[in-house]
């Protein structure tokens, strides 16, 4: 018979490696089933100055690797590979996968959000060939060219100052007259020098034959359409919950993300969420390692309870 | 896997009769290193029906972006020189979709 994990985590970002490093230090048996690439969104954030104690080695693969390590050093258990749907009709719920199936008797998921989409013609076709929504992964190619990064988020103003590093110049283009990203990182781009800011305005449209080549800029209060040549858009639009799997199984908001309560219990029995898949105002590496740490210990107190008899 | 470079492209991809796959990384995307060992799997696998080969673009910059290449990962199949299909962005690229890629071109 195939072993019995006290913890399944679904997901291997922040959330999903806190969780583990806590179940583990608790000495329940747990496994972490990742299908993209471990640490998450958080691996391909290079700015991370707002995770305490990151200030020496700020960048987020390498924060990511440590919290790894860390959870590993304890015993948690990896797998590469893509959960499909869950049974909890028992005690031991079985979660499956696309390559098999694993056992367990809590289930964590922290499977975290992805960027969205600007929905803009031309982004489809273009992705890859100058549209990007990873600075990191792509930045290199515009070394001396020019970029357009959408959204006025933490993630657009920061992301925007790295390309900086790049890029000769690097415009945002925000759909209102203010970012919503913090202070700090705001006044950081405002003094930037390549970095040039158009409000109210709104990316229309894509286009280049065969690699990017410019937009087409509305701005939003008197309808103008304008055209801006560019060599790549980098989109930072905002974030959409990765928990299709899960529909059906635990409560969501209409947005898609899962609902959970202080101790991230969902709405089925021994099943929690963390991170930034759960309903929650702030989405962040320290966010998301916290709800980690909560829903393992949670994990724990509701396994003493319901198993401790059971001989383990 | 056999690693490409600006010397090599013409002889190994544009100038080769079959199939060849291409893996455009690059040094500091952590979703192209999170592949790798999937595509050193699949390299093995299906070693003796189609060539599978990457490309540091970090490295080789001039190089991808003459293949209109500027987004990773990305994974390009060409045919006796020819760019048949492709596929790019984190999401899109899962071992899955590489090794249905693979398949559907052999």
């Amino acid at each position: 018979m195939s072993k019995i994990y006290d913890v399944a985590i679904v997901g291997g970002g922040p959330a999903g490696l806190s969780a583990g490093l806590y179940a583990s230090r608790s000495k329940l048996s747990s496994i972490i089933i990742e299908k993209g690439k471990w640490g998450g969104q958080a691996a391909t954030t290079e700015e991370l100055e707002n995770y305490p104690g990151s200030i020496e080695h700020p960048t987020g693969p390498k924060l990511m690797d440590r919290m790894k390590a860390q959870a590993e050093a304890f015993g948690t258990e990896f797998v590469k590979d893509e959960v499909t749907g869950f049974e909890l009709s028992e005690d031991i719920k079985r979660i499956r996968l696309s390559n098999g199936e694993i056992q367990a008797r809590t289930i964590i998921i922290a499977t975290g959000a992805q960027p969205m989409l600007l929905g803009a013609p031309g982004e489809m076709e273009l992705r890859g060939k100058g549209v990007s929504y990873c600075a990191t992964c792509d930045a290199d190619f515009f070394t001396e060219l020019e970029v357009v990064v959408v959204g006025g988020g933490d993630a657009a103003v920061e992301e925007a100052i790295y390309l900086t590093r790049f890029a000769e110049k690097v415009t945002i283009v925000h759909r209102r007259d203010e970012f919503r990203a913090a202070k700090s990182i705001v006044a950081k781009a405002m003094e930037n020098e390549k970095i040039d800011i158009i409000w109210n305005t709104v990316v229309e449209e894509i286009y280049g034959d065969g690699i990017v080549e410019g937009v087409k800029l509305k701005n939003a209060q008197t309808g103008e359409v304008t055209d801006f040549r560019t060599d790549g858009v980098f989109v930072f639009v905002g974030t959409k919950p990765i928990a299709e799997f899960a529909k059906g199984v635990v409560d969501m908001n209409e947005k898609g993300y899962i609902l959970g309560d202080e101790e991230m219990r969902t709405s089925a029995e021994g099943v929690y969420v963390a991170g930034d898949v759960r309903v929650k105002s702030l989405r962040q590496v320290i966010t998301a390692a916290a709800d980690g740490a909560i829903a393992a210990t949670t994990a724990e107190r509701y396994i003493e309870e319901k198993f401790h008899k059971l001989k383990r | 896997m056999l690693e490409l470079n600006k010397d090599n492209f013409e002889a190994e991809v544009l100038q080769t009769e079959g199939t060849v796959l291409v893996d455009f990384w690059g040094s500091k995307c952590e979703p192209c290193k999170a592949l790798m060992p999937d595509v050193e799997r699949l390299a093995e696998q299906y070693g003796d029906k189609i060539k599978i080969c990457k490309l540091n673009t970090t490295d080789n910059r001039r190089l991808a972006i003459s293949q209109k290449v500027l987004g990773l990962p990305t994974f390009i199949i060409y045919k006796n020189g020819e760019r048949i299909k492709e596929i790019s962005g984190a999401e899109n690229c899962t071992p899955d979709a590489i090794e249905a890629l693979i398949k559907e071109n052999i």
